[in-house]
């Protein structure tokens, strides 16, 4: 075996594959060869680092030196002079944009500092097609351990006890999902994985599956065991092709090692992963639309109940988690209830993925635990607002979360504590809005995402987010009076109260919160006509739409 | 079975487990208004008006769906409740035509009902309505998205009554439009134009093709002699369409209405209908005498040979070739009657009274003119006639009750139970029996073969052969007898195939609303006139008779041959598209 003296980490992810890193690779392969360092550097194409508004970014170990903003022209000068002569190349090191210094490793960057990686410890660390590199940074040990030592009672019983809760938005504790799952009457049962990430704003679990596939194989098959399932669905956005690939790559290799398959690991326990493509509705991500799609009908929620642990896909009991919460599981399983629990809050333990986008410095993913204040967030981890401009408001949760001004910056983030401010911790969208946006432009946007992505089914969702955009488009175009606010008001009740699925109900919340915080802001728009942030143009005159993201 | 108790409006209310809210209400006296709903059919929750609050719900549950529950505290009457309702109703209307004055459905539509109810004075909400040209494709059913309020009963029923789904949502969100694939022409699709989408449609988005005008226009020309069949199921509706109770028998002033409206001859299609068994059973004993495909299936209803040509094409041959009474009268009235009448049959035109849509569609089929005319010119369905009654100013409850025209107007029970699921079967075994054995039967009542059951099946000894019969209405039956026929597994003889469910009587032309409860009094009222009736055999028929002596010669004969038969055609399926 050859023994290599460094490693060269070139993010792939998706967010810095916009950069073409493959040229990346390509250069520093040649440039190895080149300088005949070939057999003592290898070069390690990752998942996504995190720091995608640096990307792409380059980690050189065994220093763990942090390069950003690389291109193929940079890569004759890290080779020279860092892999060579073993002197970092200044120019593109990360500088801290709080603390305005140059950070030689990645670690002492802030962005870093305060994150604690679970879900994320093997995005950017390892290759990711690799299943050898996931197994050699102790993946499939938890499966093993489930499977041989384990029965799928205790296996449940140990999710329960972690007080884990589903990542994808609702925060419902998966311990008892797969409970219910596991004592459901009915066979066959399954296991779905939601990547159906459709929330504007929320990337992490593309990040994921790109990053470390293998993570959420395992926990499926995991899942499987516990609840009696023997197939698994991913359903998975058609457009995150690399995270398909991956996932296709990772579910060949299990195989291959009979990690998954018939009698895997020799137990006698079979289990089988298949990928499924969604193609672009937002309503797919609800649950029972989702089964709906996948077999092949029209992507429509159904009624509940029956929920899908009673009556799930193909009307069977199905564990159907989001990617970031089977991401969570092998963790669980290797390290026990009891670590998961001392992270995080104690109604909320372990940690959350976040994706920051908009008005920030260092847009990109972040995992960090459960509790953490918003401000922390936004000033710590993301480096604050860019431009000299000030923070105005935040969308936590994507479209279907509320928003939060800056009193609220304080609050520790967590599924209860967001409820209870009239938001939601969502799927850990953080989309920071500055001052130079005009809420009722802002809000236009939301809306006009729900009227978009509405499915038509139900009435009230269908109807009315088309007229909660009118009026706002209306208040927008200096057409609006007081009548049109009362209007909004009944409106947003009424969406909240009457539709039949989550994306009619949570469609009235960013206006809800957005009226409630800045109703100045949009009564300025009557009459006059005047948009305080001067983005609203001329009554009757053409609008330019918000483009947050 | 297990039972729950819960509370509505104060009332303890104890049900079987997997009751809904909706249906707990109605047992103890509460009605929640809907609008989506459809008993068995389509329970979807899409439409949100039947909502009441569940004591600790977050938000208001659509009752329709929502499974009663132990100790549940229901509210269907509270001040949030009507709100919420009324907002719900509003925003419906807000994508909704205002055209109440001028809509096919006025005074009968729900939609109106529930905004009259909940007091809807004014729309607040303004912007874009879906915008959706008119699909007039079809000679049947005219579909208009703009009045549709996406409740998507229509779909379910021609999904799941008919198996066919020649209709399903299309496109999303507020562009959604219930329509065939691509929002192709109801013409280009699997669509075999039964119309019983337009019974359970609640507002004005289908409904039948209006033919009146044609009609007023015939009638007003007096260079033209028009004769007007009434078809068997339509004289137990006409009444209700006329605000009498379901299941009226009004057959005598069905006729007085017609002749006072203007026809020169009101005749009858249970007078083909009973030619119909003489045809169709000499061609039965012909089969079975000389080896020929078997089981025969009926070919009566227009819906139903549409669908078989659709769907089940090489099984084609099984078929009948006898035209349907509608069309066997026509042949004859532009021949027979022409001719005994003395008039140019170039000056004949004849109009159908139908329960029917299909009938629209069958009237127009290349094959339909035999005698060198068209066989049928128009054919109203019973609600366009209850409408031409209403412009005429009949007061039709205290119309006399007259007698149809001779000879097209004499007919036996037979004839009339062509109206009801198993009607035909039991005309055809009336006469088959005695024919073959000679013999008197000792009841003509074959109980066997009639009422709602889906698929019914009958042995009926006839001389030496036991004569394996099976009677199916609504589509999803006839699948379902014509996949045991596949398998080789069915043994038939004869096979009776309905369209529409409780046969004609349940057609997709009749009054609105067609149920359940209506369809059984409508069938019930078959039989009731088919028991007055003095001659109840198709065979005893005196002008049938007289037709054979006169004119045909004998049941599958020459002229028979020409006039009474027909073929059937290969349909293209959307799915091989």
């Amino acid at each position: 075996m050859q023994l290599q003296r460094a490693h060269v980490l070139v993010c792939h992810g998706t967010n810095c594959a916009l950069h073409a890193p493959q040229a990346l690779v390509d250069a520093f392969r040649r440039a190895l060869r080149e300088t005949r360092l070939e057999p003592e550097v290898r070069v390690v194409e990752t998942g996504c680092f995190g720091l995608c508004e640096q990307g792409p970014t380059v980690v050189v170990y065994p220093e763990g030196t942090l390069y950003c903003r690389v291109s193929p022209a940079d890569v004759g000068e890290i080779v020279s002079e860092h892999l060579l002569k073993g002197r970092p190349v200044g120019r593109l090191l990360y500088r801290d944009p709080a603390a305005v210094k140059t950070v030689q490793t990645f670690p002492e960057a802030r962005y870093f500092q305060k994150q604690v990686r679970v879900v994320l410890r093997n995005c950017g660390v390892i290759d990711p097609s690799s299943i050898e590199e996931y197994i050699a940074r102790g993946g499939y040990l938890s499966l093993g351990k489930v499977l041989t030592t384990m029965e799928p009672a205790g296996v449940v019983q140990a999710v329960t006890d972690s007080g884990l809760r589903g990542r994808g938005g609702a925060g419902f504790p998966t311990g008892l999902k797969w409970r219910f799952a596991a004592r459901a009457a009915g066979e066959p049962k399954y296991v779905v994985c939601n990547a159906d990430e459709g929330e504007p704003g929320t990337f992490k679990d593309r990040l994921i599956l790109e990053g470390d596939p293998h993570a959420i194989l395992e926990a499926m098959a995991i899942c499987g065991y516990a609840t009696g399932a023997h197939r698994g669905f991913i359903y998975i956005r058609g457009e995150y092709r690399l995270s398909i690939t991956m996932l296709e790559n990772a579910i060949k290799s299990a195989k291959e090692l009979g990690l998954l398959g018939k009698n895997i690991l020799g137990t006698g326990f079979d289990f089988d992963v298949e990928v499924r493509l969604g193609s672009g509705a937002y309503v797919c991500g609800e649950e029972t639309a989702l089964f709906e799609s996948l077999e092949g009908g029209r992507g429509e929620p159904r009624v509940k109940p029956p929920y899908p642990t009673d009556r799930g896909l193909w009307g069977r009991p199905t564990v159907i988690n989001n990617v970031e919460t089977l991401a969570s599981i092998p963790h669980i399983i290797e390290k026990g209830p009891a670590w998961f629990r001392s992270l995080g809050t104690p109604g909320t333990p372990g940690t959350k993925v976040f994706t920051l986008c908009g008005n920030i410095v260092n847009t990109g993913l972040i995992e960090v635990p459960m509790g953490i204040t918003l401000r922390e967030v936004i000033y710590e981890i993301g480096g604050g607002i860019p431009g000299g401009r000030r923070f105005k408001l935040a969308q936590t949760g994507g479209t279907s979360g509320g928003c939060v001004t800056e009193e609220l910056l304080d609050l520790p983030m967590d599924y209860d504590t967001m409820a209870k401010a009239g938001t939601a911790l969502g799927s850990g969208a953080l989309l920071i809005i500055d001052d130079s946006h005009c809420i009722v432009d802002v809000a236009r946007s939301f809306a006009k995402f729900f009227m978009h992505e509405s499915c038509g089914k139900c009435a009230p969702c269908r109807e009315g987010t088309r007229r909660l955009y009118h009026i706002i488009d209306g208040i927008a175009g200096g057409r609006g009076s007081p009548r049109d606010l009362e209007l909004l008001e009944l409106l947003s009740r009424t969406l909240y109260m009457t539709p039949l699925c989550p994306l009619g109900q949570t469609a009235p919340l960013p206006i809800m919160t957005t009226l409630r915080y800045f109703r100045p802001e949009y009564e300025a728009h009557f009459g006059s006509g005047v948009c305080p942030a001067g983005v609203c143009a001329e009554p009757g005159g053409s609008t330019k739409e918000a483009r947050a993201w | 079975m297990a039972t729950v108790t819960l509370n509505i409006d104060g009332q303890k209310v104890a049900v079987e487990l997997g009751t809904t809210i909706l249906e707990a209400a109605q047992l103890a006296g509460i009605n929640i208004p809907t609008l989506c709903y459809l008993k068995d059919l389509n329970v979807v929750g899409a439409c949100r008006v039947c909502l009441v609050e569940v004591k600790g719900a977050r938000n208001l549950q659509a009752s329709c769906v929502t499974p009663a529950g132990e100790g549940m505290e229901v509210t269907t009457n509270s001040p949030a409740v009507r709100n919420a309702r009324r907002a719900v109703l509003e925003l419906i209307l807000s994508d909704h035509p205002y055209e109440c004055l001028t809509c096919i459905r006025s005074t009968n539509c729900e939609l109106q009902a529930l905004a009259e109810a909940f007091g809807i004075r004014r729309v607040r909400y303004e912007g874009e309505r879906l915008q959706k040209p008119l699909d007039q494709s079809s000679p049947s059913i005219v579909r208009n998205a703009e009045k549709c309020v996406l409740c998507r009963r229509c779909a379910a029923v021609c999904e799941k009554v008919q198996n066919v789904q020649a209709i399903a949502p299309q496109n999303r969100g507020f562009g959604t439009v219930i329509a065939p694939a691509f929002e192709a022409g109801l013409a280009a699709a699997d669509c075999v134009l039964c119309g019983q989408c337009t019974l359970v449609c609640p507002t004005g988005a289908l409904h039948e093709k209006d033919d009146i005008q044609k009609v007023w226009d015939l009638l007003s020309d007096p260079a033209k002699h028009v004769v007007v069949q009434t078809a068997p199921a339509t004289r137990v509706s006409v009444g209700e369409g006329m605000g009498m109770p379901p299941g009226s028998i009004v057959t005598g002033r069905l006729v007085a209405a017609l002749r006072r409206l203007g026809f020169d001859r009101v005749f009858d299609t249970d007078f083909t209908a009973d030619l119909t068994i003489m045809e169709e059973g000499y061609e039965l004993i012909d089969r079975i005498k000389t080896g020929g495909v078997l089981p025969m299936i009926t070919s009566c209803s227009p819906g139903w040979i549409k669908y078989i040509e659709h769907f089940y094409p090489e099984f084609l041959a099984h078929l009948s070739t006898c035209k349907s009474p509608q069309q066997m009268f026509g042949a004859l009235a532009k021949t027979y009657y022409a001719e005994k009448a003395g008039i140019d049959p170039a000056d004949i035109y004849v109009v159908s009274i139908m329960p029917c849509t299909a009938k629209k569609f069958e009237a127009g089929r290349a094959e339909m003119g035999s005698s060198g005319y068209p066989d049928v010119d128009v054919v109203l369905t019973t609600r366009e006639l209850c409408r031409m009654f209403k412009e005429a100013g009949l007061d039709f409850a205290e119309l006399p009750e007259e007698e149809y025209d001779a000879p097209m107007g004499i007919t036996t029970g037979a004839g009339l139970i062509f109206g009801a699921t198993g009607g035909v079967m039991e005309a055809a075994l009336r006469t088959a029996y005695e024919v073959i054995t000679g013999e008197p039967l000792a009841s003509l009542d074959l109980e066997a073969v009639r009422g709602m059951e889906g698929i019914k099946e009958a042995t009926v000894q006839v001389g030496d052969l036991p004569v394996k019969v099976a009677v199916a209405h609504t589509l999803g039956n006839a699948r379902k007898v014509m996949e045991l026929i596949r398998s080789g597994q069915a043994g038939y003889h004869f096979v009776e195939i309905m369209c529409c469910p409780g046969g004609c009587i349940g057609g997709g032309g009749q009054p609105i609303p067609t149920d359940l409860e209506i369809r059984q009094q409508r069938i019930k009222a078959i039989y009731t006139g088919d028991a007055a009736m003095t001659l109840r055999k198709s065979h005893e028929n005196p002008a049938v008779q007289a037709l054979y002596a006169e004119f045909l010669g004998h049941p599958l004969g020459e002229k028979s041959h020409h006039l009474l038969h027909t073929h059937y055609v290969e349909r293209r399926r959307n799915r091989d598209l």
